[in-house]
C-alpha cells in the first residue's frame, strides 16, 4: 500500500508509538496515508481507537516477524 | 529561587490493595483504551475510577484536570506503566500534587496477592486467604507444625514462597480443587521445587502429562505432624473432578462451585449439559448435608462488595443458603436455563489455560501473562 511517510516506532513502549504516529499525521494532508511499524503489543488496540477518536481511517494492518504495519489514512 | 514543581510518585500494586481492604479513598484515572477499560479495571468500595485514553491527552490534560476532585490522591493507571508515567508527570507539572502512577500497570495488578488471616486453627495452627484482587482468584494456606499446604495456587509462586519463608515453614502440599480455566496453577511448580506433593482430582486429570497425587474422598490431607485435617469431599459440577476441602472441622474450601453471592458455571469444558445434573446435585443436596455452621471459602470473588473485614472473602454455609440467589432455585428447569444460557463472557484464553495446566502446552512466562490477563468469570452471576 502507497503511503506518503513511514513511522518507525519498533521497540517503543506505550504511549511513543502513538505520541510518534500523532507528529508523524500532523504532517500530512487529509487522505494521505501514514504507515507506522511497532513492535509493541499494545500498540494494535490503542492505534485503533485513537484513529477512531480521532477521526482517520486504519486501512490495512499485518503482522511480520514481530513489527506490526499499520496504514492509517488521514481524516 | 520558589518551586512550585511536583513530582509524579510511583505507587505499588500493594499499596493500592492496601487502599482497597481498608476503604480508603483514592481516585483513578485510567488511561487506557475504552475497550480494555470496559473489560476490566480496578475496583474498590472506595474508589472513584474514570477512563480517559491517554492518547486523547497528548495536546494537553487539561480534560483530566477538569474532572480530577481536588484533595484527593490521584492514580493514573495503564496496560504497563509507561502511558501513566507519562500522563502522571504532566499532571505534576500542572501544579496537581498527590499524583501517583502504577508501578507495573495492569499488569502487576493482575498479579498481586493479599495475604489475609481468615483464622487460627487447632494446636496453633493457622489458616490464610490469598486475595488477588486484580482477578478474583482467592488461594489458601494452611500452617502448621512447621508445614504448609496451599489450596489452587496462583501462577506467581514467589508471593507463596516469601511468605512461607517469613513464616517459617516448609511446603507439604499444593492442592487444586480442579483443573482450572481461567488462571494458570502454580502448584505443580511450586511443589516440584521444593519436593511437596502435587493432588489435583483424577476426574479432571485424565489427560495431564504428568504424574500427581490422587485428590479422591477418603484420602485425607494433614498437614503438621497430623494437626490439622484436609478432608476432600467430591462436589462435582464447575468441573466433573470438582472437589472441596474441609479444614479443621471448620472451614469448607468450596473451590469454583459455591461462591459468597454466586454459583459456578458448568460451561468451560464444553460440557455444561451433562454436568448441570451434578452441579445441582452438589449445591441442593451433597452440600445441605454437610453441618451449616461451616464457614464457606470459596476460590473467587465475583463482585468488590463480598470484601469483608481486611478484604476477607467468606461466608457461613446457612446464610449462604439464605441469601446467595444460586442456592434458592427450586426448579430444575429454571436451574438449567440459568447455569447455561445468558452466561458471562467465557475467561481469555480459557481453552489454553485448561491446556498449560494438564501439562499440554508450555507457554514463556510473557505468554502465560497475557493469557491471565482480564477478569476472571467463573461465576454465574458475575456481572
Amino acid at each position: 500500500m502507497k503511503s506518503v511517510k513511514i513511522v518507525d516506532a519498533k521497540g517503543l513502549a506505550c504511549p511513543m508509538p502513538i505520541v510518534r504516529t500523532k507528529k508523524g499525521m500532523d504532517e500530512l494532508r487529509s487522505g494521505e496515508v501514514l504507515e507506522v511499524h511497532a513492535t509493541d503489543k499494545g500498540a494494535k488496540n490503542d492505534l485503533v481507537a485513537w484513529a477512531n477518536s480521532t477521526g482517520h481511517q486504519l486501512l490495512a494492518d499485518e503482522e511480520v516477524d514481530g513489527v506490526f504495519k499499520f496504514w492509517i489514512k488521514k481524516g | 529561587m520558589m518551586s512550585t514543581n511536583f513530582k509524579a510518585q510511583l505507587m505499588k500494586a500493594k499499596e493500592v490493595a492496601k487502599i482497597i481492604v481498608n476503604k480508603e479513598d483514592l481516585f483513578i484515572l485510567d488511561v487506557r483504551n475504552e475497550s480494555d477499560f470496559n473489560d476490566w479495571k480496578i475496583e474498590g468500595t472506595s474508589i472513584e475510577i474514570i477512563n480517559i485514553p491517554y492518547f486523547d491527552l497528548l495536546d494537553g490534560v487539561d480534560p483530566a484536570l477538569e474532572r480530577i476532585p481536588d484533595g484527593k490522591d490521584v492514580l493514573v493507571v495503564c496496560a504497563k506503566e509507561g502511558s501513566s508515567q507519562f500522563i502522571a508527570e504532566q499532571l505534576a507539572e500542572s501544579g496537581r500534587s498527590n499524583v501517583f502512577y502504577l508501578e507495573g500497570g495492569m499488569k502487576s495488578w493482575s498479579e498481586y496477592l493479599e495475604p489475609v488471616k481468615v483464622a487460627d486453627l487447632s494446636h496453633g495452627g493457622e489458616l490464610y486467604q490469598f486475595v488477588r484482587l486484580g482477578k478474583g482468584c482467592l488461594s489458601y494456606m494452611v500452617l502448621s507444625n512447621g508445614e504448609a499446604a496451599i489450596i489452587d495456587t496462583n501462577r506467581m509462586i514467589d508471593q507463596y514462597e516469601s511468605f512461607m519463608k517469613e513464616k517459617g515453614v516448609k511446603l507439604a502440599h499444593t492442592i487444586d480443587t480442579h483443573l482450572h480455566a481461567d488462571h494458570i496453577s502454580g502448584g505443580r511448580a511450586l511443589a516440584e521445587k521444593y519436593g511437596a506433593m502435587y493432588h489435583l482430582p483424577p476426574k479432571d486429570a485424565t489427560e495431564v502429562t504428568f504424574e500427581y497425587q490422587k485428590l479422591e474422598e477418603g484420602n485425607d490431607i494433614l498437614v503438621g505432624n497430623e494437626t490439622i485435617l484436609v478432608q476432600p469431599i467430591y462436589s462435582p459440577g464447575h468441573t466433573i473432578g470438582s472437589t472441596s476441602f474441609i479444614i479443621d472441622n471448620q472451614y469448607l474450601l468450596s473451590g469454583d462451585i459455591l461462591f459468597v453471592e454466586s454459583i459456578g458455571r458448568p460451561d468451560l469444558a464444553g460440557l455444561a449439559e451433562d454436568w448441570v445434573g451434578d452441579l445441582r446435585e452438589t449445591l441442593y443436596s451433597r452440600y445441605k448435608d454437610l453441618s451449616d455452621e461451616l464457614v464457606v471459602l470459596p476460590a473467587h470473588f465475583g463482585k468488590i462488595s463480598e470484601l469483608g473485614t481486611g478484604g476477607l472473602v467468606s461466608g457461613r454455609l446457612s446464610e449462604l443458603y439464605k441469601e446467595n440467589p444460586g442456592l434458592n432455585i427450586q426448579d430444575e428447569e429454571e436451574f438449567r436455563r440459568t447455569v447455561t444460557e445468558n452466561l458471562p463472557p467465557q475467561p481469555n484464553a480459557y481453552q489454553e489455560i485448561r491446556q498449560t495446566n494438564m501439562g499440554k502446552i508450555k507457554p514463556n512466562d510473557e505468554e502465560q501473562r497475557e493469557m491471565e490477563i482480564g477478569p476472571n468469570r467463573c461465576a454465574v452471576h458475575d456481572n
